[in-house]
């Protein structure tokens, strides 16, 4: 599953950091240093208590599949030649949520709490993507 | 402080033909929804002296006036980003007309919604990888649906949901759309078999499950309690409302669950003085089938998960329990972005239904995913 030809992400000075270390196949996510608090996407506050004393974690990359959807018809040109396509959010370890695709896994086969860790997709210089596979 | 209950009413509705492609531009649909509604309400474009409008509407509120030969306008608004505009906007209008800010307050909503740009496709809300859509678009999540049908296929999970579920609320509509002229499914009756063989846009929602998208204008008029008792028709009371912003919701932080229905429930019926039990029709801003089910649960129709099975047996039809988008609702009717269904409640309200819920006296309305809603009374 490559990513090419969907928008890509353009970072800002909000989650440059993110897609920096994707470059580098580490996965971060935004803590708060007041109350622990993961969250993502990376925001320059705390979901919980606002604070702006966060900082840079690396994920272990675990996780499991929370739900998922396969898209079956070309409702937009992107899918065009694509489908089915499978779009699944997967709750880390650390407890957020990320919007990804799974890689080598036939889309019939995703299932809510399969295991998963994440690898890394490099779409061009700029951008590397973080995906998952899954585990046994 | 005083609150907004009962000091506004919706006095005037208006509606052009819904099409799936009109020929006629957004502006010109707007000014005879806009015109319709005025005289619905027995007034003259003169007497209105306010405009609000849904921030994604092409038509400015200077261009409707324009075209209304109205030469200014005392109080103007809108209200964004997308959907879930309506009730917000009949809020304001309330707050203006019940404060003196105006007399009598237009809402509007015109849009080539099938033969411009298609909201099904993405082209509306596409970010470009800008923003949180930088972590959702490029996995190639783009249109609506695929996030309704993500928190769909967690309800199944959770709450043993099924997809006859889902079809019964396509379903329920359909025959509703079959009882109105205006709707474009008008006619057109589908089966349960029907709704299971149907092409599977983004699993596990089918193209039965998913808003009509349409050509077509609505407005209304809003004006003060007080005006409203001078008014050719019945006026149907504004008697209670509320929005609800959830922050980060969906895929970017925190619950899929974290719907505005469920934050603003309490204090809509609270404000309002009612319970869900008193409430005759609804008028729910269904994008998706799926939402019905959940948003049955969020306002406190039936409980959490419960929504399934609520919807069997013709619980949500016409001579059931709760009966919802009797107009057909953007599942069979048209998509105008909820504000046909508040025109629906209105007419149901009225008594003027096609799809009369006999003795209907208070109904609820909402917008989005609970981003505001109304309870509206005769």
């Amino acid at each position: 599953m490559t990513s090419a030809q969907f928008p890509l992400p353009v970072p800002n000075l909000d989650n440059q950091e993110f897609f920096d270390k994707c470059r580098e196949h580490r996965l971060v996510l935004r803590r708060c240093r007041d109350c622990a608090l993961f969250s993502h996407p990376p925001r320059p506050n705390c979901l919980n208590c606002a604070s702006d004393n966060l900082e840079w974690v690396e994920s272990k990359g675990r996780g499991v599949v929370y739900t998922f959807t396969i898209t079956r018809q070309p409702v937009s040109r992107a899918f065009e030649g694509r489908l089915p396509w499978a779009v699944v959010d997967v709750k880390l370890e650390e407890g957020v949520h990320l919007i990804s695709n799974l890689v080598d896994c036939d889309p019939e086969e995703i299932e809510i709490g399969m295991a998963v860790e994440v690898v890394f997709e490099e779409v061009n210089a700029e951008i590397t993507l973080p995906k998952f596979k899954r585990v046994s | 402080m005083e609150s907004l209950k009962d000091q506004a009413a919706i006095v005037g509705i208006g509606e052009t033909v819904y099409t799936r492609d009109s020929g006629r531009s957004e502006l010109s649909m707007a000014v005879e929804a806009a015109k319709t509604a005025i005289a619905d309400a027995g007034l003259e474009p003169k007497d209105i002296d306010g405009i609000v409008k849904f921030t994604a509407d092409s038509t400015p509120q200077g261009e409707l006036a324009a075209c209304l030969g109205i030469p200014y306008l005392r109080y103007y608004g809108e209200l964004g980003p997308l959907g879930g505009a309506a009730c917000g906007l009949v809020i304001q209008a309330a707050m203006a007309v019940s404060r003196g800010l105006a007399n009598n307050v237009v809402i509007y909503r015109s849009v080539n919604g099938r033969s411009g740009a298609r909201y099904g496709s993405g082209v509306v809300t596409t970010r470009r990888g800008e923003g949180n859509a930088a972590f959702t678009e490029p996995y190639g999540l783009l249109v609506p649906g695929q996030s309704s049908a993500l928190r769909a296929r967690r309800h199944m999970h959770e709450f043993g949901t099924t997809e006859r579920h889902y079809g019964a609320v396509a379903l329920a509509f359909r025959k509703h759309a079959c009882l109105n002229p205006r709707a474009i499914m008008y006619g057109r009756p589908i089966t349960m078999e029907d709704y299971l063989n149907a092409k599977m846009f983004f699993d596990p929602l089918r193209i039965f499950d998913c808003a009509l998208e349409a050509d077509g204008a609505n407005a209304f008029v809003v004006t003060s309690a007080e005006r409203a008792s001078d008014i050719k028709h019945r006026p149907v009371y504004i008697m209670g409302s509320a929005q609800a912003l959830p922050a980060a919701s969906g895929g970017s932080g925190r619950s899929w669950d974290d719907s505005g229905a469920s934050w603003l429930a309490p204090e809509l019926f609270g404000g309002a003085g009612v319970t869900p039990k008193d409430i005759d029709v609804i008028g729910f801003y269904d994008h998706f089938s799926t939402v019905i089910i959940t948003k049955l649960e969020d306002y406190g129709f039936c409980q959490r998960g419960e929504g399934g099975p609520f919807v069997e047996e013709g619980r949500i039809e016409l001579g059931g329990e709760i009966p919802v988008n009797t107009s057909g609702g953007h599942l069979s009717e048209a998509y105008l972005q909820g504000m046909n269904q508040i025109i629906e409640v209105v007419r149901q309200l009225r008594g003027d239904s096609h799809a009369q819920v006999e003795n209907a006296e208070l109904g609820l309305v909402d917008s989005g995913d609970g981003a505001g809603a109304l309870i509206l009374r005769r």
